[in-house]
């Protein structure tokens, strides 16, 4: 059963395309790469995926349900989270805090019932703060768990972001350049990290990125933009050999390559 | 487990501390210093509605003053009698239901917080799209404009004259027991799920929209919560000082309201209950710059509005050495102070 499908999506900022006539269809348990050269339309995609833009053309379907023009937060709650391109945590929360957002989403207490400390509501937290426990262990931040996310390194900013993502109980997961800035150790740990979280949750994901290495590393799919158009779709092997590919990242002709 | 009854009992305690306090204030203190005291209290209970909205939330309202005014006119209205109200209304009469009407005090309040609380979220609507300062000045903007409806709506709020004599019903009761009310709610609303979600709206929207987070319902609600509060401060100050009009309610009342909020600090409870007890207290206390004195021979007659001058210069101190008011975002709790004295019994 396919978890998402998008029919002919396009993008158009007053006369600019930024993504024109988009398809995917993801099935479950999948991780699926998106690459492209920079300005190819790979984070409007996720944009509009979603819900921030609402494509111009064209309907997105989560599990065969139409999603677009829905609102941002109404798409986390069905079950698609996010990690952001340049890092947006809350940071001058605690780390354990961050995560603990992401839940709130699945919060069924009232806000009058939260303010009187009814015991419906003190059972649900008590479970909203396991989990951000147990989702900490599972990114090794459960030692920093008091300290204020905007104190960490990068990289585990970086983790932290997709523990927040993690915390919304998502069935697909959607990581915006999450190797970017990272060194050559960093994004083995992290390939390696990707993949644990994809079996230990069931998640279906879709990865923009430049590492190549990741990219090649992890995904079974790949699909390559180049302004907005989708150029090539297949496995690693066969997107390595594909000379529109080559053409777009090095700007040369397939016949020196 | 254990641990929260713990608490709970010692958060009974201050409270009980507090009922003995005000008992001991209404016998031995004279009416001068507990007139202070219920300002005191009056102050928290807006300086903390206020930082719901500015500090928790990030919101940056000026429109506190409006829902003050709102809250003060509805309950007067409620809880005046009607003799009263047509020896206030003299030009115009006021308008058929509410000529008749006399309820308690305390139904007042509440329907005046309501109503303020409705209002809030009635102008959340338009104005929580905006962000930053275009939303402050739309706030503001609010405030300004129900000043100048209740200066012209002569039938309902009797327009510039104001409403004169009211009864007091303001005591040290009402206006602790409402600060208590106010610093509890808000309390237990920033300490909660809903409360984490109010915090990542101010941290950064993108993310918290993100993360599921409806921002149209969290605003309003922070918004409708603190107007409610609002209101009823504005109806104990109104029954406090014995005399409402419009420009009562002006935009100076709102900024001594985020004076006390930033240096206490934005998003900090503790640190509004503190800088509004000393902010208060300071205003009163500086007086005394303001009447005739002889330094070193020379004498200097008393200047209006001196103690301005000194408590801004007072203000400037604590903003530069303190960035981010006297708390920060740091909040007093029993955690911390168990900690600190008794770091072995961590659990």
């Amino acid at each position: 059963m396919s978890i998402l499908k998008t029919d002919n999506i396009t993008m158009q900022f007053g006369g600019l395309t930024a993504v024109s006539n988009f398809i995917i269809e993801a099935k479950e348990g999948e991780l699926v790469g998106l690459i492209g050269p920079n300005g190819a339309g790979k984070t409007t995609i996720f944009n509009m995926l979603t819900g921030t833009y609402k494509p111009t053309k064209g309907k997105i379907y989560f599990y065969d349900k139409e999603i677009s023009g829905k609102g941002i937060d109404r798409i986390t709650s069905l079950g698609i989270a996010r990690t952001f391109q340049n890092i947006r945590l809350f940071s001058d929360l605690s780390v354990l805090d961050n995560v603990k957002v992401g839940a709130h989403v699945h919060m069924k207490s009232s806000v009058w019932k939260t303010i009187a400390r009814w015991p419906s509501y003190l059972y649900e937290e008590e479970n909203i703060h396991e989990r951000a426990i147990s989702l900490l262990k599972v990114v090794h931040l459960e030692n920093l768990k008091d300290d204020l996310a905007g104190s960490l390194p990068y990289g585990e900013q970086r983790r932290l972001e997709i523990a927040r993502a993690l915390a919304t109980s998502p069935k697909l997961l959607l990581l915006d350049e999450p190797a970017a800035g990272m060194n050559p150790q960093e994004s083995k740990d992290l390939m390696e990290f990707i993949i644990e979280i994809q079996n230990r949750f069931k998640l279906t994901i879709i990865l923009i990125e430049h590492d190549m290495k990741v990219v090649m590393g992890i995904c079974k799919r790949i699909i390559v933009l180049d302004y907005g158009i989708t150029i090539a779709e297949g496995n690693p092997i066969e997107i390595q050999n594909n000379p529109e590919v080559i053409k777009a990242y090095l700007g040369v002709e397939a016949t020196y390559a | 487990m254990k641990k929260n009854i713990l608490y709970f009992l010692l958060n009974i305690s201050i409270i009980l501390l507090i009922i003995i306090f005000v008992i001991t204030a209404n016998r031995n203190f004279d009416s001068y210093i507990i007139r202070i005291l219920n300002l005191c209290a009056i102050y928290i209970i807006l300086g903390v509605s206020l930082n719901l909205i500015n500090g928790f939330t990030g919101q940056f309202s000026l429109g506190h003053a409006g829902f003050m005014s709102i809250g003060a006119y509805m309950s007067a209205l409620l809880y005046m009698s009607p003799e009263l109200k047509e020896v206030n209304f003299f030009i115009t009469p006021l308008i058929w239901p509410l000529s008749v009407i006399q309820i308690p005090f305390v139904f007042s309040l509440i329907i005046a917080g309501l109503v303020s609380a409705g209002v809030g979220f009635l102008i959340g609507i338009p104005c929580l799209r905006l962000k930053g300062d275009y939303l402050a000045i739309v706030t503001f903007g609010f405030s300004e404009i129900i000043r100048v409806i209740f200066n012209n709506l002569q039938n309902v709020t009797n327009g510039p004259i104001g409403l004169k004599g009211l009864p007091t019903h303001t005591n040290l009761w009402w206006s602790f027991g409402i600060a208590i009310l106010t610093v509890l709610v808000v309390k237990n609303l920033i300490n909660s799920s809903y409360g984490r979600a109010l915090k990542s709206i101010r941290e950064n929207e993108t993310a918290a929209e993100a993360m599921g987070v409806n921002l149209f319902f969290h605003k309003s609600l922070a918004f409708a919560i603190g107007a409610f509060f609002a209101g009823l401060g504005g109806a104990l100050l109104g029954s406090f000082i014995m005399t409402i009009d419009p420009n009562t309610f002006s935009f100076l009342l709102t900024f001594q309201l985020i004076v006390i909020v930033v240096v206490g600090g934005l998003g900090s409870i503790t640190g509004t209950v503190i800088s509004a007890i000393i902010i208060t207290v300071l205003m009163e206390v500086l007086r005394s710059v303001e009447s005739p004195m002889n330094i070193f021979g020379l004498h200097v007659p008393g200047i209006p509005g001196m103690r301005m001058l000194v408590f801004a210069i007072l203000l400037m101190t604590v903003v530069l050495f303190f960035k981010k008011g006297l708390m920060g975002m740091k909040e007093w709790s029993w955690d911390g102070l168990l900690k600190k004295y008794f770091p072995d019994n961590e659990r």
